[in-house]
């Protein structure tokens, strides 16, 4: 028995930590976010050099195997940085529905490029958990036509992974004829998100597993985003201690108030459990799929509502200086916005855990 | 991460629930609120100490079961008892606080005198820490006693004695050396609830129901060698025990188990055509809540594997006090919210729902919030040892603020 990373992980979490630090400062974070593109070569070359592009790419593609914790370490340290690097879209979500549902020819094709760090594939899945703007992909066996939004790691992707109406995901070429790329700007500049618009656009079909891969992406890409928020709020509420500690005010450091030590006590209470609750989610992915999908649910909304909280109270903990963008604390901000909302905000979330175990009729 | 237990524990757990399967019968109804354990009571947790389901790691020889101590095993028996819905054994503050601290810091003679009866629901304790003047700021408590031809002579009172009606016996928090400074004064005194002087009042509470009394010692006599470390010494033993109060409180299967009853009351209670889950508002919460029992149950799976490795639980347990009080608060705030007009039925009326129990749970949990060190208490404890924040300045008193405090509580003295 042992709830908790292994040493192996620890090892990880230590090495992307150490080369994030090294590599991504927030003057960095800054100078990419105000960029057309805001991916780092920097960053994503150091992390190359620890392996973290081919982690989730099995071993005969020339990747790594690992499991869903170990993504979610990686997770964690990327949204403790806000490092501004394609991960949860290109890395984790692509080659899980390659290894699941791809052909012999698309996997061998992609797989060992996503793995070298030479290939980045965007993921649109948007419309399988709610249907905004009309949006959704309809197949009608041979074309795609119709709008996705909110493909993660948009921009310079050399390829799409999307799914239509019916659940079913498609490999779509970056080049594609008939598809038109727009991107969304979005009140996180270091992640890229865009909106694909196919008019009888030729793709190749993944395998119809009846919804299966697609659900599996969710789970995925939900237990990831929950783990980037962790780290974010993570580093939120250390900021908000190490400010309070050095700021004096009325002859005394702030943080020896009761009412902001309790704000940071409050931060703190409700962050910690959040680490069992990813930890634990990421793990069942891997090893009891039976209740992934749900731990996944649980895991997802419960850090958006626990870290919209930390991101406001570490700001207003920082005072005025918090709101400025000097301070560039509204970097962690949006982060921990951006994973709220995207593949489900919590109450859509709730609403599906609740179908899943049967307390509705509608799924 | 790895949640098996390993071979030798499926091994145990197999053993635990033909036991219970077994013998389960036998278990009494329901404990409720009683501080005297029925005869069948007694019975059970003899049998449960007969085979080492509670009482487990106590010494033989002070009539607990003698095993080693196995983090797992302790776990897996609590889970099978909760998932078999058999109470685990009587849990109350004489076993879960005073033998802990008696093994840890008793005398020989005490711990052969006290410990065996205590576990086998003879002797019921009460415990008297708090004072109408001493709650959060317990080093300020102000019952004294005075040494006089080799007793000690007890004058104050006490409140939030739970079971203080019931009790044979308190453990009792008194300052012996009225010169020392505010923590070294204090001494911890073992007594006899029956010695001339000590008058017990109910304190009913907003539940209606008196939970709790006030204890009054009006030169109440006890023998010198009825304390447990050295004198002066007693805010150390007391907190050798608070530390065990904490972890009672954080029961994580409890929380599951208190969803659960939500889920059932929800699925049963009718609205119209429908019942209170196809309610989207009221679904919503409770899965907002489900999710937050799972971050707890896991949150808590966390703390048992670090202190498997000799870790002490650092933040993850820090918050548990806190955090599990609000969650078990809110859960019955939804109960009473899901029952609507019929959330405010209570006192035995027509149509009340499960006697009345979400009303009292929802107003005593918020008891729990404030009691066992409130939860602005618990967010100091949590800024300062969990996050090094500053501590609180401490002001000197002025001279003169002193000696009015003395004037008033004299006067007082005076008065009573």
């Amino acid at each position: 028995m042992d709830f908790g990373l292994s040493q192996d992980q620890e090892m990880l979490c230590d090495a992307i930590s150490r080369t994030l630090a090294d590599t991504c400062p927030l003057d960095h974070v800054r100078e990419c976010a105000e960029g057309s593109v805001p991916f780092s070569d920097n960053v994503r070359s150091a992390l190359g050099e620890i392996g973290i592009w081919g982690m989730m790419v099995p071993e005969q593609h020339d990747g790594l195997g690992m499991t869903m914790l170990d993504a979610a370490v990686v997770a964690e340290q990327l949204g403790y940085a806000v490092a501004p690097v394609p991960f949860i879209g290109a890395h984790v979500l692509a080659p899980l529905a390659l290894a699941q549902g791809g052909s012999e020819e698309l996997k061998a094709h992609w797989l060992p490029r996503i793995a070298k760090g030479e290939a980045q594939i965007a993921v649109a899945i948007a419309e399988t958990v709610e249907i905004r703007d009309r949006a959704g992909v309809d197949f009608d066996g041979a074309k795609l036509d119709g709008t996705a939004l909110f493909a993660l790691d948009f921009l310079e992707a050399d390829a799409f992974l999307v799914a239509d109406t019916a659940g079913r995901m498609h490999s779509v070429a970056g080049d594609a004829a008939g598809l038109e790329k727009v991107a969304l700007k979005t009140i996180d500049r270091t992640r890229s998100v865009g909106e694909l618009r196919f008019s009888g656009v030729a793709g190749e079909a993944l395998a119809d597993d009846g919804g299966a891969t697609v659900r599996r992406l969710r789970d995925a890409g939900r237990v990831l985003l929950a783990a980037d928020s962790l780290g974010a709020g993570q580093a939120m509420i250390e900021k908000a201690v190490d400010y309070a500690g050095q700021r004096e005010q009325f002859g005394r450091v702030i943080g020896s108030f009761q009412a902001v030590k309790h704000m940071c006590a409050e931060m703190a209470a409700r962050h910690e459990p959040c680490r069992s609750l990813v930890w634990y989610a990421a793990h069942a992915f891997d090893a009891t799929p039976d209740e992934a999908s749900l731990v996944a649910c649980h895991a997802k909304s419960h850090t958006g509502e626990v870290h919209r909280f930390v991101a406001r109270t570490s700001t207003e903990v920082h005072g005025g200086m918090g709101f400025t963008d000097l301070l560039g604390l509204h970097f962690w901000f949006k982060r921990i916005g951006f994973d709220r909302q995207v593949l489900g905000g919590p109450e859509a979330v709730r609403a599906e855990a609740a179908a899943l175990q049967g307390w509705t009729q509608v799924a | 991460m790895d949640l098996d237990y390993g071979p030798q524990y499926d091994v145990f757990r197999e053993e635990v629930r033909q036991f219970l399967q077994t013998h389960g019968h036998r278990a009494p109804d329901g404990q409720g609120r009683a501080a005297r354990p029925s005869p069948e009571a007694v019975e059970w947790q003899q049998l449960l100490i007969l085979h080492g389901y509670t009482a487990r790691t106590i010494p033989k020889e002070y009539g607990g079961y003698g095993a080693e101590p196995d983090i797992l095993k302790s776990r897996i028996i609590a889970e099978e008892f909760s998932r078999a819905g058999i109470p685990a054994g009587l849990a109350n503050q004489g076993i879960s606080m005073l033998v802990p601290t008696l093994l840890e810091l008793g005398t020989e003679a005490q711990k052969r005198q006290w410990i065996e009866p205590t576990l086998n629901g003879e002797i019921v304790w009460c415990q008297g820490y708090s004072e109408p003047g001493a709650g959060s700021d317990l080093a300020a408590l102000k019952t004294s006693a005075r040494v006089e031809n080799g007793d000690f002579v007890i004058n104050g009172q006490k409140i939030w004695t739970s079971t203080a009606k019931q009790a044979d016996m308190i453990f009792c928090l008194v300052r012996t050396e009225p010169d020392a400074p505010k923590h070294g004064s204090i001494s911890y005194l073992i007594f006899s609830m029956d010695t001339p002087g000590i008058e017990v009042r109910p304190l009913k509470t907003m539940t209606g129901h008196a939970e709790f009394n006030e204890t009054f010692f009006t030169d109440v006599r006890v023998p010198l060698d009825q304390i447990v470390g050295q004198r002066g010494q007693g805010w150390y033993v007391a907190n050798a025990t608070l530390g065990h109060e904490r972890g009672m409180l954080g029961d994580p299967d409890a929380l599951e188990n208190r969803l659960q009853a939500l889920v059932r009351l929800m699925q049963k209670e009718r609205i119209g055509q429908g019942c209170a889950m196809d309610n989207a508002v009221l679904r919503d919460r409770l899965v907002a809540l489900q999710a937050e029992v799972a971050a707890m149950k896991f949150n808590g799976m966390r703390i048992l594997s670090n202190s498997l490795r000799g870790d002490a639980g650092g933040m993850a347990k820090l918050v548990v006090k806190l955090q599990s009080c609000e969650l078990a608060h809110q859960i019955s705030a939804l109960a009473i919210d899901a029952m609507g007009e019929m959330g405010i039925l209570y006192h035995g009326s027509e149509r009340e729902r499960e006697d009345g129990a979400w009303q009292w749970n929802y107003m005593f949990q918020l008891g729990l919030i404030i009691g066992g060190g409130t939860a602005q208490i618990q967010k100091n404890i949590i800024a300062e040892r969990g996050l090094e924040m500053p501590r609180e300045p401490k002001f000197a008193t002025p001279p003169a603020a002193e000696q009015a405090t003395a004037v008033a509580s004299g006067q007082n003295k005076g008065a009573a």
